[in-house]
């Protein structure tokens, strides 16, 4: 009944195959909603959507002066990974962030990837997130990213490619974390024999690896959070995950720097803290070093990392590994450290900023995506195929101004997946944020937040930009 | 437990408080607006203008309404977004508060805040008049009742509780002490010559607006009379909402907080409860009609604006950063280091 009319069309879907036969991890879950008719599934729907209301696990939408709260849309169809295919992603992202890891130890020091020539100096040196005052400085256990939020999606073959990396501060694992308290809720009876990987360990995990990289090995350490405050749009998944790592959740203010120690101002005076998980971009961390007309952060953080009695998670100066140009280099980085081929695949990149690539980028501009390389959140994107001629002769000039901070790829037709569109199902774009966590080993939470592109044929899954969430289903099995 | 913590769960427990408290203001008085006949504008205006007193903020309604009727004072002291002390701005308050520290209270007890605001939000005026204020105000009271319990039943009785409570128990202290004072313009010279049927409605409504009313008719099976109203609501050692009961578990709150032993003050806070609570084990209520009733409830509401500074001095305090300071400090540090290096 609700798929008797789906058409997976020419996209992957990954639900049915091109033959519109059911895949087999899917068989079971398909079973459990032939027992449902539409107005429970319905019922269902809105009852997630007012309880997420009730509980206020919200996100703030900017530029509305009442401080509007809503809801991340949620769609209730999960999206389910078969365990050789998780096993696969594992090893893939395991691989990449060893190198990602790497590769920043050395371009904040020997710079030996650079003296051998795989990548050229200029494009780290020109990168708008290369952290010079960071140059030179060791972090404990050579860890820099901490928390990685990568985004895979899948071409229309149903191959697996890295579209980026967020190694600053990836947000958004409250969503997947909260979905699945969702779905319990709504369908406690899918649960039992269904084989799904539990996702609950990921705060205990997080609050290890935070305290493996303490300053000099130091055993039970001070962790806290550093937000922007209430105001920020991901404040609930900051207290979210303070509360469940049950560390303090502090703001720039609550925090003071004296003698190269960092310490927070409390009810019975000053305390010291030794690891801080910021949620704070580099730029406003800390006025006396970066943007003086910052607010948010913490006079004399850097003075603190620099004597080594402080540690701040991810490192700083992450950024230059998720520049879109950078991105283009991991899988020579993997080669080049760690010796091994790439296991996940990724998207083929043009440089603006190489004469040959800039000719083909402006001729073939409404073939391809045009991304700024510093970029987050879906924005300073063209997508070529769907973009006026207007915005397309707009990025000409954009991309001929600054070709250091344009690329272009070719786009991917991400694949699809069943998402209830009121009615019916319908096929919606969607893609997948796995978190892996590095510390004694690197963790990653099975499965990862799925968001999907809401709007018909959309392929912007941003969730300022119209998308919403799904639960993803990690099976103990291939089903 | 981090300064700002504790002044968001000092504020966060005093909001809801006294969104209860006003709401309950407005309840009994609209019901005992119904016991009188036509009223012409100097009655309406004598019997709303003492809630409005009560609640703060006089001179802004006068700034808003032309004269003071059910209507004007029920939009104003519920719905007022300039009121700072309508229920809609405490029950915003009291939420944004537990938002800001949503890490550090249980789930129960946000999402009782969260709802009490989805409530209040969703309903307005116009609709609150319509289907009778009766079951709104309820409401609102029954979600401070229902947050008091959670607070109980699932958040630990550590330094974090104490802050709620001494919130709690100086909002309470101060709602009483002001809602008692309400008639003290129209108390005749004696308080024996107050009597009539009038009267007696009055201050019933007086013990109503304090929840009082049984308790104080176990005690005291007469008549309600003026004196024996004031020396429960001020004197009584067992009732919740008198102002001694809540200035004993002030005062005890402020010493587990501190872990300074009873009778005994390590801050200001501290000797500022403990002088009240001496005067009033000590006091009668023939010292308070002899000092003066209005006076001597006067006297205590600053006492209670005193003790409210002095916990903010004393744990929530810390002297503002100077962010160029900071700055100029910090950078200096780091030329000492350059310069240190060979």
């Amino acid at each position: 009944m609700f798929f008797d009319n789906y058409q997976p069309e020419s996209f992957f879907d990954e639900m049915f195959s091109a033959d519109g036969e059911v895949r087999a991890h899917y068989r079971g879950i398909l079973g459990r909603m032939r027992e449902m008719n539409i107005d429970t599934y319905n019922q269902k729907g809105q009852a997630v959507d007012l309880s997420f209301l009730r509980q206020g696990i919200t996100f703030t939408v900017y530029g509305d002066d009442a401080g509007t709260e809503k809801v991340f849309p949620f769609d209730l169809m999960p999206r389910i990974i078969p365990a050789s295919e998780w096993a696969f992603l594992e090893r893939g992202l395991t691989q990449r962030i060893a190198a990602l890891n790497l590769f920043l130890k050395d371009v904040y020091g020997a710079q030996r990837i650079i003296k051998e020539g795989v990548v050229p100096a200029e494009y780290i040196l020109s990168g708008k997130h290369f952290c010079r005052e960071t140059m030179g400085l060791s972090v404990p256990r050579d860890i820099y990213i901490h928390v990685c939020g990568t985004d895979l999606i899948r071409d229309d073959s149903g191959n697996y490619l890295v579209l980026e990396d967020n190694a600053r501060c990836p947000s958004g694992v409250s969503y997947l974390l909260e979905n699945r308290q969702a779905m319990k809720r709504a369908f406690p009876n899918f649960f039992p024999g269904a084989g799904v990987r539990s996702v609950e360990n990921y705060p205990e995990a997080l609050l290890k690896s935070l305290q493996y990289v303490a300053p000099q090995e130091k055993e039970n350490p001070v962790c806290v959070l550093l937000t922007p405050g209430h105001f920020n749009s991901a404040y609930f998944e900051h207290c979210f995950l303070a509360r469940q790592m049950g560390i303090e959740i502090v703001e720039g203010s609550d925090l003071v720097v004296r003698d190269f120690k960092v310490y927070m101002r409390t009810t019975n005076g000053l305390q010291q803290v030794d690891v801080i998980y910021r949620r704070i971009d580099d730029d406003f961390i800390d006025p006396s070093v970066f943007r003086p007309d910052s607010m948010l952060g913490v006079p004399g953080l850097v003075n603190a990392l620099r004597a080594g009695n402080v540690n701040v998670a991810n490192a700083l100066g992450t950024g230059i590994a998720d520049d879109k140009l950078i991105y283009a280099y991991v899988p020579d980085m993997i080669r080049f450290y760690l010796g091994e081929d790439p296991i996940i695949g990724q998207v083929e990149t043009f440089f603006a900023s190489k004469e040959e690539h800039l000719s083909h980028i402006l001729e073939n501009m409404e073939e391809l995506v045009v991304k700024a390389a510093n970029e987050a959140g879906g924005y300073g994107i063209l997508i070529g195929p769907k973009a006026s001629k207007a915005e397309l002769s707009k990025f000409r000039d954009l991309v001929r101004a600054d070709p250091r901070n344009f690329i272009a790829q070719p786009p991917i037709m991400l694949s699809r997946h069943p998402t209830w569109c009121g009615e019916r199902f319908e096929g919606r774009h969607i893609d997948l944020r796995p978190y892996i966590l590095s510390g004694e080993k690197t963790r990653i939470v099975p499965g990862g937040l799925t968001r999907v592109a809401l709007n018909k044929g959309s392929l912007v899954v941003n969730s300022s930009q119209g998308g919403g969430s799904k639960d993803t289903w990690v099976l103990h099995s291939d089903g | 437990m981090l300064s700002r913590v504790a002044d968001s769960l000092y504020w966060m427990s005093r909001y809801i408080e006294r969104a209860e408290n006003i709401a309950r203001l407005l309840d009994v008085n609209l019901q005992l607006q119904l016991d009188f006949e036509e009223m012409d504008d100097d009655k309406l205006k004598e019997h709303w203008d003492p809630v409005i007193r009560a609640a703060g903020e006089e001179n802004l309604f006068y700034e808003i309404y032309d004269r003071a009727d059910a209507r004007a004072v029920t939009d104003f002291l519920t719905f007022e977004p300039r009121n700072k002390h309508s229920v809609l701005t405490c029950i915003l308050s009291a939420r944004e508060n537990a938002r800001m520290i949503r890490d550090q209270i249980s789930v129960e007890m946000w999402e009782c805040l969260n709802q009490a605001y989805l409530f209040v939000k969703s309903n307005n005026a116009q609709q609150v008049w319509e289907r009778g204020p009766y079951e709104f105000y309820k409401q609102i009271q029954d979600y401070s009742h229902l947050f008091l319990g959670l607070t109980d039943a699932t958040f630990s009785h550590s330094e974090g509780f104490h802050f709620m409570q001494v919130g709690k128990f100086l909002e309470r202290a101060d709602k009483t002490s002001r809602i008692l004072d309400f008639k003290y313009h129209i108390l005749l010279p004696s308080l024996e010559d107050v009597g009539g049927a009038v009267d007696a409605i009055q201050w019933g409504a007086i013990l109503r607006s304090c929840s009082a009313y049984e308790a104080y008719h176990r005690l005291f099976v007469s008549a309600v009379t003026p004196a024996k109203v004031h020396e429960f609501l001020i004197f009584d050692d067992h009732f919740p909402r008198s102002i001694k009961s809540c200035v004993r578990e002030l005062d005890q709150n402020l010493h587990s907080i501190s872990g300074c032993p009873p009778n005994k003050h390590s801050n200001q806070a501290e000797r500022a409860s403990g002088q009240i609570l001496s005067d009033l084990k000590y006091g009668t209520i023939e010292e308070a009609i002899e000092f003066g009733l209005h006076e001597y409830l006067e006297n205590l509401q600053k006492k209670f604006v005193e003790i409210g500074k002095a916990v903010y001095d004393t744990y929530m305090f810390h002297p503002r950063l100077d962010l160029a300071t900071e700055i100029a400090a910090q950078q200096q540090q780091q030329q000492q280091i350059h310069s240190k290096l060979p």
